[in-house]
């Protein structure tokens, strides 16, 4: 247990490392010399070249990023090229904040839809039900976002007015519930397939036909022989299918006026605004990879067989 | 007598001879499978429908996708203009079928070289070979596996697009080529580069997995004893065993690709005006804001749902095929 927790642990840290490197050199291919942006159009040589000493652009390329990730970890991500001295992590902090709050409580519509109607599916396997859902379920995975959202807007804002829109009001408020079934509804799809297969694999096991065979209720063998043990494997990917969720709210925060870091993200694209992207994409790569970590050690603790097999 | 008793036998004779023959190719067998489920001939059908319409769309269109008509602006569907007009007048039906023939270059690019081409080659190599090859190619993915897809999407869009554009404007003025920047190539390179991490490491890890199933199994084992080469057991007797979940990923990948462009163009940062895209045209209808997208849904619906419901269709159709295909295909994943 614990040789298998500290190598996930420590290899972490170098992976991030790793796709940290790949991410900043993405970010410094671009065209374009940031000491002259920062200086303005018409600055003379001798104040490009002081900003550039300043900003240590005159280094070699792995000694820029060591100190970019040195500075990182202490939460200075540098300075905005666009929002002449403001710190990259003041703009994107408090944003960042309400993306991660937006996609936190669409995940956990997803999976309040998901993992039940998966598990409903698979114990109706045979009968009409179970390919009809899963075809329900796949047709509104397929809408796109762009129709939902202003769909969902136009009935339950405007023409039944129960719930109000646009704007952020916390995670909490009635102004969540909307961006969160936008994004977590189609998520429910997948998770619903995993959580069927999963069942299914459970139901086929000698031990359920045991518990059957004692007599025991449906209800009983349903919650603690099969729910149970459908679940786990569901662990190992909760980390991974993060990975897709940041696509679908950047469209829906703009669609719903949501001040997350969508319009900040884009903007920077078209100024170029690189540190803010770099940073963005950054962040997004750690949450990604403590995520993983996190599943990953969870489905340890709960299946043993995961940490001895390795 | 004696003659037509003898045409009839050779009758016989030829008809047990094709049914013997029949006894079903690979692909036989799966296109008659497939075709015994609705669902999936169903999406068979609107998918040829749909890349007809894109492939031909020179031929299709009834418009210029770029003429506009001032005269006519936000108009509905008539025999004219099949699905109305935009803001600009210009024919909703026209940039729709240009707009599919976007998504088709794009998602073909994007697969053939990601899943078909690196997937299929490093899979193979990382699973035949193991050691080193296998550790580098494996760790490589998963950096770039958890790096959020859109984000990287975005940051190449905004640092890479610019220096390959360059490289376009330096071709234009440097050799006798020309057209490169209006031809959207570099819009293309970019979005095919920006998915290529996305795509090739699902499809890598696929085959790669395929591949250490079957690498020693006795018939490969065989071939190795007999003194076949690497390349030859790779070709003749590892690609046809690990063909059949490409397939499948192939499928599934074409649905979230086509969605991926959608997505990007969206926003401004895939393929750009005055090329057409369905991505483009749901960008333009509802200016990237709630009130407009509202606005756009109550009073000409058309011009919101003609681009997404092919959007729609594409991807449901693509997951559709997949799922019967792994059905199909993989009897041993069910």
């Amino acid at each position: 247990m614990l040789i298998y927790t500290s190598r996930r642990l420590l290899w972490t840290p170098v992976l991030l490392i790793v796709a940290g490197l790949f991410i900043f050199s993405l970010g410094s291919v671009a065209p374009g010399d940031p000491a002259e942006l920062m200086a303005g159009q018409r600055a003379d040589p001798e104040a490009v070249e002081r900003i550039r000493e300043r900003l240590g652009l005159n280094d070699p390329f792995l000694v820029q990023y060591t100190r970019y990730i040195a500075n990182a970890l202490k939460g200075d991500f540098g300075e905005s090229y666009r929002y002449r001295g403001r710190d990259v992590w003041e703009l994107l902090g408090p944003k960042l904040r309400v993306s991660l709050e937006l996609n936190l409580v669409s995940y956990v519509v997803t999976l309040a839809i998901g993992l039940p109607l998966g598990f409903w599916a698979a114990m109706r396997q045979g009968t009409w039900k179970d390919p009809t859902m899963t075809t329900i379920m796949l047709l509104i995975y397929a809408l796109p976002v762009f129709f939902t959202a202003p769909f969902l807007i136009l009935v339950f804002a405007l023409w039944l007015d129960w719930i109000p829109v646009s704007g952020w009001s916390g995670m909490f408020s009635t102004r969540a519930i909307l961006p969160a079934i936008t994004i977590g509804l189609p998520g429910a799809f997948v998770f619903m397939r995993y959580m069927r297969a999963s069942t299914l694999d459970v139901l086929g096991q000698e031990y359920v036909r045991t518990a059957h065979g004692k007599g025991m209720g449906h209800m009983t063998v349903n919650r603690r022989h099969i729910a149970r043990n459908a679940l786990l494997p569901i662990i190992t990917i909760l980390g991974f299918s993060l990975a897709g969720l940041f696509g679908g709210s950047l469209i829906v925060e703009l669609i719903y006026g949501i001040p997350g870091v969508s319009r900040l993200a884009l903007e920077a694209v078209f100024q170029r605004d690189y540190p803010v992207l770099t940073a963005l994409t950054l962040l997004g790569a750690g949450m990604l990879a403590v995520a993983n970590l996190v599943a990953d050690i969870m489905y340890s603790v709960i299946d043993p067989r995961i940490r001895l097999r390795s | 007598m004696n003659r037509a008793g003898s045409s009839e036998a050779a009758r016989t004779v030829s008809s047990v001879l094709t049914e013997m023959e029949a006894p079903d190719s690979f692909f036989r067998h799966a296109w008659n499978e497939l075709r015994k489920r609705k669902l999936a001939s169903f999406a068979v059908c609107v998918l040829l429908v749909l890349y007809t319409l894109g492939i031909f769309a020179p031929l299709v269109a009834t418009h210029d996708y770029s003429e506009t008509n001032l005269a006519k602006t936000e108009a509905a569907p008539d025999s004219e203009n099949w699905l109305g007009t935009d803001r600009l007048g210009r024919d909703i039906f026209s940039r729709v079928v240009w707009g599919i023939q976007t998504t088709i270059i794009l998602t073909v690019i994007t697969i053939l070289t990601a899943s078909v081409f690196l997937g299929l080659a490093l899979g193979m190599a990382a699973g035949y070979l193991r050691g080193a090859v296998d550790i580098i190619t494996m760790r490589t993915g998963e950096v770039v596996a958890v790096v959020p897809d859109f984000l990287l999407v975005l940051i190449i869009a905004a640092t890479v697009r610019p220096r390959i554009k360059e490289f376009g404007y330096w071709i234009e003025d440097n050799t006798p080529i020309s057209g490169v920047i209006s031809s959207g190539a570099v819009d293309y390179i970019v979005l095919g580069l920006a998915f290529l991490p996305l795509s090739w490491f699902g499809a890598m890890r696929l085959i790669r997995g395929q591949t250490l199933a079957i690498r020693d199994a006795p018939y490969v084992d065989a071939a190795r004893s007999m003194g076949v080469g690497t390349p030859t057991i790779l070709i003749r007797h590892i690609l046809p065993n690990v063909i059949t979940p490409l397939i499948v990923s192939v499928s599934f990948g074409m649905g979230a690709v086509a969605l991926g462009e959608v997505i990007a163009s969206f926003f401004g940062i895939g393929v750009q005006p005055p090329r057409p895209s369905l991505g483009v045209m749901i960008g333009d209808v509802t200016a990237r804001t709630g009130s407009a997208a509202v606005e756009t849904l109550r009073s000409h619906p058309e011009q919101l749902l003609s681009p997404i419901v092919v959007v729609w269709l594409m991807i449901f159709c693509w997951n559709i095929l997949g799922d019967a295909l792994n059905d199909i295909l993989n009897p041993r994943a069910r």
